[in-house]
């Protein structure tokens, strides 16, 4: 009969509204300030930077290759590169960006300079409580506000995080595996000219890279652990 | 006697205030009193609808309403009203500046003119007219000249087309709205709203002599309930201003206080309305049952027009918005057939005398006559595909 249907419409809103107030299934609103949900793993807001151990400065994976920089659909990223070198996590000697800024006024969050990068430091955030009432100094972040631990980064994306890491961990041990090799063969190559020549000594620390040893020292026995 | 006092509480104030004054003035003073109430208590139960409204609409969406203005939101009708107050008044370039400034004014004037005949309580009326029925629907019908003041006069083809999209819907329901409080005026025999109220304030045991409680009434109450939200625009008769069409209808072009005046005409005519369908059908002032008569009958009035409210706004939350050939349809062939031939059913009820035999007849003719109209009236005709002449 005529009307039904109006009824069946009115009992259906007067469930909601009284089911509003008993069950939390049907009143799904979270009130944001004061409560919040955790972001979904695969949230992305604006890039940082990953830095190994405690020292931001000194773990920092980036290099200073500027891939990003070049990358970067808005051009949001400036990077100076180090005149000097230090070494990075698989113990080469590499370049550190003395200036390493984004504006993230200008980064669309695109994750492009995540793809590119071929060394694993830069990296979606998840954070995006950003405001301020500097649009201009604000919201240009230095290299210090980027850079996060590694630990934050297992903390907001696990899944992706423990992938990186093996396979950092994979590329330290082929490293370290290679760096061995090398020595053996040096050292075979040193035994054999001792044998030879006992002028052979100065040149094996040549072959063997100057920096390298110290910094390959840990990966070699983390690699074999 | 205490209970009698309260329920004449305002009226015993007010001829207090008028004993200090000369006989020539006490009058005049009087309804000046009366009137500066009514412009009080109007708008203030208007912020409490919005509220109500928005909250209310917000439960039944399964989402809190506004519940940052204070404790639960209930200050939220003050920052709309300053929000109002200091936004900029935009008057379009090319609109007919007169009419366009006058059209608000005259919304809210009507609207507030057709409370004076209300009975908002025992004695609690501004003007008790003879003809106070008539009176109200003649400033309801004023209303509509509002309406299409405000959509002519914008020049704006959205607020022309609200405008004409209100005319075609009001002249249709007003019909339907007299048709159906006219039975009452058949029983009642009288166009007094004072005297429609007294006639059902009356108890056989602890039960009311209601119109509702009767077949006639019933149906009438229900054609005015349509014929009502009909009136006032709102949802699923929110046609005029139906957002996702055409904006805002006739009061597309306006901002600021304007707008918030159209905002406030609007739900001071739902009150009208649902003050007159209450005192029509609903027993007005009377309380519910005999021995409720101890609450004052003021209190009663503005529960029974709240509760209205509530059900205006239960159904927005539920209906969506009709379409324009429904809308005529609707009213044409199923409301006035039936709201007609109710007429005839209430003149059978006069004279067929008291007993069962009238209960019986009455119900009967008015559950065919729906059945039947219903099946009639409301059926889809064969439609034929869409042809266009020019578009291919």
């Amino acid at each position: 009969m005529l009307g039904e249907g109006i009824i069946k419409g009115l009992m259906e809103t007067a469930r909601n509204f009284a089911g509003s107030y008993v069950s939390k299934d049907r009143l799904t609103t979270v009130q944001y300030p004061e409560e919040r949900c955790a972001p979904a793993e695969a949230a992305r807001v604006f890039p940082f930077l990953v830095y190994d151990g405690t020292e931001w400065l000194a773990g920092m994976r980036c290099v200073a290759c500027q891939i990003c920089e070049k990358e970067c659909p808005p051009k949001c990223i400036y990077i100076d590169k180090s005149a000097d070198k230090k070494p990075d996590a698989v113990g080469k000697p590499q370049n550190y960006p003395t200036r390493f800024d984004i504006d993230v006024s200008v980064c669309m969050s695109c994750q492009i300079c995540v793809e590119v990068c071929p060394f694993e430091a830069i990296k979606m955030d998840t954070h995006f409580e950003m405001a301020t009432d500097d649009r201009f100094g604000g919201l240009l972040l230095d290299r210090e506000k980027l850079a996060k631990p590694n630990e934050y980064y297992h903390k907001i994306h696990p899944t992706e995080a423990n992938e990186v890491d093996t396979r950092l961990a994979e590329e330290r041990a082929a490293a370290a595996a290679k760096a061995k090799a090398a020595a053996e063969a040096a050292a075979a190559k040193v035994a054999a000219a001792k044998t030879a020549t006992p002028a052979a000594p100065a040149t094996a620390p040549a072959t063997a890279t100057p920096a390298a040893p110290p910094a390959a020292e840990p990966p070699v026995s983390g690699g074999g652990a | 006697m205490s209970a009698a006092y309260f329920d004449q509480i305002f009226v015993l104030f007010t001829k207090w205030v008028e004993s200090f004054l000369p006989v020539f003035w006490q009058p005049i003073i009087g309804v000046v009193l009366g009137a500066v109430a009514i412009v009080c208590v109007y708008p203030a139960l208007f912020a409490l609808a919005v509220l109500m409204e928005r909250k209310g609409l917000g439960r039944m969406q399964n989402r809190y309403g506004p519940n940052r203005v204070g404790p639960w939101g209930l200050f939220q009708p003050v920052a709309d009203g300053i929000k109002a107050l200091t936004k900029e008044d935009v008057v379009p370039f090319n609109a007919d500046g007169v009419v366009h400034f006058l059209a608000p004014v005259v919304i809210v004037v009507m609207v507030f003119m057709a409370l004076a005949v209300l009975p908002m309580g025992r004695n609690m009326q501004l003007v008790d007219m003879d003809s106070g029925l008539l009176y109200f629907f003649a400033m309801g019908a004023a209303i509509e000249l509002a309406i299409f003041m405000a959509g002519w006069s914008s020049r704006n083809k959205y607020s022309l087309l609200g405008a004409m999209r209100a005319i075609a819907q009001m002249v249709s329901y007003e019909l339907i709205l007299l048709l159906s409080a006219l039975v009452v005026v058949m029983i009642s025999g009288s166009l007094s709203l004072v005297k429609i109220v007294e006639a059902q304030a009356s108890y056989s045991g602890i039960f009311p002599h209601w119109y509702v409680f009767t077949p006639w009434g019933l149906v009438a109450f229900v054609f005015f309930v349509i014929a009502s939200t009909a009136e006032t625009n709102r949802s699923p008769f929110d046609l005029p201003e139906g957002e996702s069409e055409i904006v805002a209808g006739y009061f597309t072009e306006y901002s600021g206080f304007k707008f918030a005046l159209f905002f406030l005409g609007e739900y001071v005519e739902m009150f009208g309305v649902a003050g007159l369908g209450t005192t029509l059908f609903l027993g007005g002032w009377a309380a519910p049952l005999s021995f409720l008569g101890v609450i004052p009958s003021w209190i009663w009035f503005f529960l029974k027009v709240e509760l209205w409210i509530c059900f205006f706004i239960w159904l927005r939350g539920t209906l969506p918005r009709l379409r324009q050939d429904q809308l005529m349809n609707f009213a044409w062939k199923f409301c006035l057939p039936v709201t007609l031939i109710n007429i005839f059913v209430t003149a059978l009820w006069r004279f067929m005398g008291e007993g069962w035999a009238r209960w019986v007849a009455c119900t009967l003719i008015l559950a065919v006559v729906y059945a039947v109209m219903g099946r009639v009236g409301m059926a889809r005709g064969k439609v034929a595909p869409r042809s266009y002449r020019y578009a291919e």
